[in-house]
């Protein structure tokens, strides 16, 4: 009884961390098969869902659930799950030893410090808004690295304390807007707000989600796939809704 | 063609491994694939860019091949990526979608409606369609071309 119990407990959180991190619906439920394989359970049942994830053991007259409530993206995380599981897969890590690296996993992982973040927010605003647009003057450079730096900080910082994603796209594409707009009262040369706006909305954009909608759609997944899109319809409302606030006063 | 390629051709290159890397950087990739994750999203959108350079066609169907190419040849490179540095495929994959993504097409459908231009709404909202539709499938295709590859190197 211990041990199913610490197997369901192992395999429910290693699912969990590759689900709230960005994986797949196909590659959770495949890394959780993998590891109640390992553990000695090859007939185990996992049923995964966007919102929850559950593991059956036919041998015992047991499973176990357990919801996600948050969902992001840091691949960190997915990558160092993936290494464990290789690591039980190959016997050098035990099922307790496992399941105390998934604990530590799930707490802490190396991150890129915040001037990093913002860098990399500058980097991909301004790139992307010359090889979409190709408008490459100084006053589109500059002001495009100015709102996308602000517009992603003031979402990553708010959404470290708020539980509302959507709240927090709404103010960064807010700011934005109100930074390209002042760029135009400024009434600099050769200044295309348009262009502006689509560079530095990129970090924000959930083109990622909504393409990860239709690949879990087209893997069978007909309720997380659908789900993952109204939750990408959502990002854009709140992020087009911010811009469009501003838009008004050109 | 050649001039293209080494100006602008080049150019968008560049700005394609900046901006994946980048984005990698704010998806919180690991250090070590950072610079290899650059490149693949650099061939993906190069191969997007060439496509629509050369394609006769409108722009739909340029759209809608230059994506399928392109995710397959990014889907391919990540499979590469992956089993060389011996980390899961997500990792190249996401961070060098990002130029091809329709992310910018659905913020311009919903600022379209919010604004007053519902046909403009449904044109990118087509194009929403397309492009995601097509990465999906080009991913389908280059997963089904990893495993030939993993079959065939055994």
């Amino acid at each position: 009884m211990e041990k199913t119990n610490l197997v369901m407990q192992t395999t429910l959180l290693a699912g969990a961390i590759l689900l709230e991190n960005g994986a797949e619906i196909a590659r959770v439920e495949d890394t959780m098969q993998r590891i109640t394989t390992n553990a000695g359970y090859p007939d185990a049942q996992i049923f995964v869902l966007l919102t929850g994830i559950t593991v059956a053991l036919p041998a015992v007259p047991a499973s176990q659930v357990r919801a996600i409530h948050r969902r992001g993206m840091d691949l960190e995380k997915v990558d160092q799950v993936n290494t464990l599981s290789r690591k039980f897969a190959a016997h050098t890590l035990t099922l307790s030893e496992f399941s105390a690296a998934l604990t530590r996993v799930n707490q802490a992982v190396p991150t890129f410090p915040f001037s990093w973040l913002l860098l990399a927010s500058l980097v991909v605003s301004v790139t992307l808004m010359v090889a979409f647009t190709g408008h490459a003057s100084p006053a589109n450079l500059i002001t495009c690295a100015l709102a996308g730096g602000i517009g992603f900080s003031a979402f990553d910082r708010l959404n470290h304390h708020s539980p509302l994603r959507f709240l927090s796209e709404f103010v960064g594409a807010f700011l934005i807007g109100l930074v390209t707009l002042a760029g135009h009262y400024l009434g600099l040369p050769d200044y295309h707000a348009d262009a502006i706006i689509i560079g530095a909305i990129m970090p924000l954009v959930p083109g990622v989600a909504i393409t990860n909608a239709v690949r879990d759609t087209m893997t069978g997944n007909l309720l997380s796939g659908p789900a993952r899109a109204i939750e990408a319809i959502l990002s854009a409302s709140a992020i087009g809704l911010g811009i469009a606030l501003t838009s008004f006063f050109y | 063609m050649g001039h293209w390629l080494v100006t602008t051709g080049l150019l968008q290159t560049l700005l394609a491994y900046l901006a994946t890397a980048g984005f990698g950087v704010l998806l919180n990739i690991p250090r070590r694939a950072v610079n290899l994750s650059g490149w693949v999203g650099a061939a993906g959108w190069l191969t997007y860019e060439v496509l629509f350079q050369l394609l006769p066609t409108t722009v739909d169907i340029k759209l809608a091949i230059g994506n399928l190419v392109a995710a397959v040849v990014i889907g391919v490179a990540s499979g590469l990526a992956a089993r060389y540095k011996q980390m899961p495929m997500i990792i190249f994959n996401i961070p060098s979608l990002v130029p091809l993504v329709p992310g910018g097409q659905a913020y311009r459908v919903v600022r379209n409606l919010v604004t007053g231009h519902p046909q403009l709404a449904t044109h990118y909202l087509s194009q929403v369609v397309i492009i995601a539709g097509v990465i999906a499938i080009g991913f389908l295709i280059a997963e089904f071309c990893n495993h030939l590859f993993l079959h065939f190197s055994h």
